[in-house]
């Protein structure tokens, strides 16, 4: 297929890509552009670990085509805070959430969608929303506590 | 390794060199000497070097702190860096002791258990150094300094002084004295040991920072995937390379023993063209006549022969005349399939070889870096030496990280390119060419007389996979007088490994399950039952009573709950746990609700990172239990990605998950596995508590539940 050129706005930056119009936004944001914060977990959008914020919306940049982002405001992890300075990354080191790592970037950008929607959700719309994000490392009960103090400190 | 102003440590068996003392005077002796590096800098910054992976179990930080805590050191001031991979310096022993070299895998929860009399020891070295420096230049006994959080003090003359500021004029002797054992610091002086402190990994885990080996990009780099054996053994012939090699943009097709790989200049090229290779793969391997489901009529056949020799594990007093003597026998099956490691970072690795061919860099996510620099030594036809590894955060690990084949993959192909290489699996790639956990089935038989007491004890272990079968199958808290236990290994071609907890797992789930039958059969409660076999160890039935009480055990669960208690052990810790369940009228699912669980891991170095190792291992046994089972069908796995192999959920972890820790002063042991092998029993036996009936094969899928709900 024909690489084109496409112009794409990442953490309020432009960004001029060469590549295929199907190509994954994941593998422009990490491989071409070099913002790395995002994972591929299954690339089937089935584990939330490539999870970015479209326009505020979180999606999963595994299945979503490049041509399909052009013109939207992507945020990504690096894109939140400067510093760790995001309530939600606050209580984040607060819970000592991660283990292993992999899928918290997609574990917080999920979540500080739901935040911005929805300033005190309820546990049972926590675990909803959170749902499709998987931590094989199981760190689940320390995600909704996370979760859960970053609506009582935001 | 940073080396800027300031210090490097070595601290050796019978000395404690500087960093050029070293490296003049120990060339000879220099492997069995060193074993930990520590690095002082004159404004006060600290590096200790980390000899193990990091991949989420935290020990990175446990072993920092064991030579922070000896050295008194100002815990803020403390940075952590890989150390180079030297196993005779930088390897910990299999158990305690201080001698030094070994092994540098990470696995089996060994770490902080290996490490902790020798950091600690290394620890001490480093502060008699920093001691004796202030000791000569102020000309006082060094008895009168006392050292606290980064200074050494002395009272008399109410003088302190920086540890930054002694690295300015401090000399390393050459000879350091062992410190003895009665002179490091004793429990109750802890200061960091056994307190709450953040894990060192954590913020860079917050903010997307932090470096696995998939983030690695290089100038010039190409990306590539491969397309492996669908069935293990079988070689492939690619049938179109020429049109392959034709699409603009790829770099090379490149013919493994095992596969083809697709070199690419980007990663979603390699992705796509894949797809569009044709290969004849060679036909009549092993693998091909697995079936894993038709698997256990045959095991069944194997473990009714009684003329079975297998390799026996335990044999004591007469298993045949116990049995025979018995009021009352017992015989039940358990049965556990295939399972997954399913670390979320799939495997990957990057090569990067030098223009003159004679050395080059590898960066990788590994358990066992030794072993991973090898591959890749090897691969290119280069000494190890020749070979630098970097060290990155593995995105789990879980066993199948400390194998080496995807690294051996990267370096063959970045040869045939002589190009920087990223090799990534996709998640099929992960899942497909995974070493599983292998399945088996679990023969019970036991003999109880008539007071009740259980006199004989058979557990036969049928499947394939070997040694990885074994782990865990010894009842080493439950008293039998006469026992057998053996494994018979059936070799079905296929991939197995090590995976979390390995045999423990399986093992311990038929173990807790049967001695629930049987306690239930002599209608004695559960807990009483096991107490009563373990009475000759005391830490096993604190750990027991403990859970129960934490559980209220005796209270029964109410609304179609019930719940169910297991115990276990892993790498020298105790666990026993209670989960509370029901099951879902319309789907058939079990719903665990609560969990409690009491760890005796005795001292334990990182109290909140235990915790949240158990959790995690609970979640992940949970998974295992109820969800994950891997299907092979003419040698070929049938799952592909989580849509098939579903990991478990946010909205499947329990409500809570309550951990004690008890308090101990005996030696650490590991904690990172421990929590996972008691799972499967508890919740069988709670499924049995509130239905009557049990489950016996994993995992505890909703079918499974149906199907024995409606026998
Ligand atoms: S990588 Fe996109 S959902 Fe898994
Ligand atoms: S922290 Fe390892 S997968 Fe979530």
């Amino acid at each position: 297929m024909d690489k084109s050129t496409f112009v794409i706005h990442v953490n309020g930056q432009k960004h001029r890509v060469e590549v295929e119009s199907n190509t994954p936004l994941l593998w422009v944001i990490r491989e071409h552009i070099g913002l790395m914060g995002t994972k591929f977990g299954c690339g089937v959008a089935q584990c939330g670990a490539c999870t970015i914020h479209l326009n505020g919306n979180p999606v999963r940049s595994c299945v979503l085509p490049v041509s399909a982002a052009e013109g939207s405001e992507i945020t990504t992890i690096e894109g939140i805070s400067e510093d760790n300075s995001h309530p939600l990354q606050k209580a984040w080191i607060a819970e000592q959430v991660p283990q292993c790592g992999y899928c918290q970037s997609g574990q917080i950008m999920q979540a500080v969608a739901l935040l911005e929607k929805n300033k005190k959700p309820s546990r049972e719309e926590i675990i909803t929303h959170m749902n499709g994000v998987i931590c094989r490392c199981g760190t689940y009960v320390r995600i909704i506590k996370a979760i859960e103090r970053a609506t009582l400190e935001g | 390794m940073k080396a800027t102003g300031g210090i490097t440590f070595a601290i050796a068996g019978y000395g404690l060199f500087s960093k050029f003392a070293f490296a003049k005077e120990n060339e000879k002796s220099q492997e069995k000497q060193i074993t930990a590096w520590v690095h002082l800098d004159t404004t006060g910054q600290i590096t200790i070097f980390n000899p193990a992976a990091e991949m989420g179990q935290g020990s990175m930080t446990a072993l920092a702190v064991l030579v922070a805590e000896e050295m008194d050191a100002d815990w803020s001031k403390v940075n952590i860096d890989y150390s180079p991979i030297e196993p005779g310096i930088y390897g910990r022993s299999w158990g305690r002791g201080r001698s030094r070299g070994g092994t540098m895998l990470t696995v089996g929860s060994y770490t902080v258990s290996g490490y902790y009399d020798n950091l600690r020891h290394a620890g001490a070295q480093v502060r008699y150094v920093l001691l004796h420096n202030v000791s000569q230049k102020w000309d006082v006994p060094l008895d009168q300094l006392r050292t606290s959080s980064g200074f050494v003090i002395h009272d008399a003359s109410n003088r302190k002084i920086s540890y930054g500021e002694i690295a300015t004029f401090a000399t390393v002797p050459a000879q350091i004295p062992e410190i003895p054992e009665d002179q490091l610091k004793s429990p109750e002086d802890f200061q960091s040991i056994g307190k709450y402190l953040p894990r060192y990994d954590v913020p860079a885990k917050v903010d997307g920072s932090a470096q696995y080996s998939m983030d690695v990009k290089l100038p010039d780099m190409v990306y590539a995937v491969i397309s492996r054996s669908p069935v293990h053994g079988s070689k492939p012939s690619i049938l179109n390379e020429n049109i392959i090699k034709e699409i603009p943009g790829i770099v090379d097709v490149v013919a493994l023993k095992h596969g083809i790989g697709i070199v690419a200049e980007s990663i979603e090229l390699a992705i796509d063209t894949r797809k569009k290779l044709e290969i004849k793969w060679s036909s009549r391997e092993k693998a091909e006549t697995h079936n894993s489901s038709t698997a256990y009529a045959d095991y069944e056949k194997i473990a009714s022969d009684r003329n079975q020799r297998g390799n026996v594990i335990v044999d004591k007093g007469n298993v045949d005349d116990g049995l025979v003597s018995a009021s009352k026998t017992y015989t039940y099956d358990y049965k556990n399939d295939y399972v997954y490691h399913a670390q979320m970072e799939p495997l990957n690795a990057v090569v990067s070889i030098a223009e003159d061919g004679a050395s080059a860099d590898v960066w990788v996510g590994t358990q066992g870096p030794a072993g991973a620099r090898s591959a890749a030594a090897n691969a290119l036809g280069l000494k190890t030496s020749k070979v630098k590894l970097h060290c990155c955060y593995l995105g789990g690990g879980f066993g199948r990280r400390s194998m080496s084949d995807y690294v051996s993959e990267a370096a063959l192909l970045a040869k045939a390119v002589k190009r920087p290489l990223k090799l990534i699996w996709t998640r099929e790639d992960d899942l497909q060419y995974g070493a599983f956990r292998p399945m088996s089935l679990q023969r019970m038989q036991a003999g109880v007389d008539k007071r009740g007491n259980v006199i004989a004890w058979q557990h036969d272990v049928v499947g394939t996979g070997g040694r990885l079968l074994a782990t865990g199958a010894s009842t080493n808290y439950y008293s039998f007088p006469n026992q057998k236990i053996q494994v018979i290994g059936v070799d079905h071609g296929v991939r197995t490994k090590h995976w979390r907890a390995v045999g423990h797992g399986p093992n311990k789930f038929a173990i807790e399950s049967f001695i629930d039958e049987i306690a239930a059969d002599q209608k004695l409660d559960p807990v009483t039952f096991r107490k009563n076999l373990m009475k000759d160890f005391p830490r096993a039935l604190k750990v027991l009573q403990t859970a129960a009480d934490m559980a209220d055990w005796d209270k029964k669960s109410s609304n179609g709950k019930a719940k169910g208690i297991a115990f276990g052990e892993r790498s020298g810790s105790l666990v026993a746990g209670v989960c509370e369940i029901s099951i879902d009228k319309v789907s058939s699912k079990i719903k665990v609700h609560r969990i409690w669980a009491a760890l005796d891991a005795g001292i334990v170095v990182q109290p909140d990172n235990a915790v949240a190792q158990m959790e995690g291992a609970i979640i992940f046994g949970m998974s295992s239990i109820l969800n994950e089972s891997i299907t092979f069908k003419n040698g070929i796995v049938q799952e592909s990605n989580f849509h098939d192999y579903p990991l478990l959920r946010m909205a499947d972890a329990p409500e809570s998950i309550e951990v004690k820790i008890i308090e101990s002063q005996e030696p650490p042991s590991g904690i990172g596995e421990a929590g996972l092998p008691w799972v499967g029993g508890a919740i069988a036996n709670a499924f049995a508590s509130l239905t009557g009936k049990r489950l016996q094969h994993l995992p505890f899928t909703p079918e499974k539940v149906r199907e024995v709900l409606e026998s």
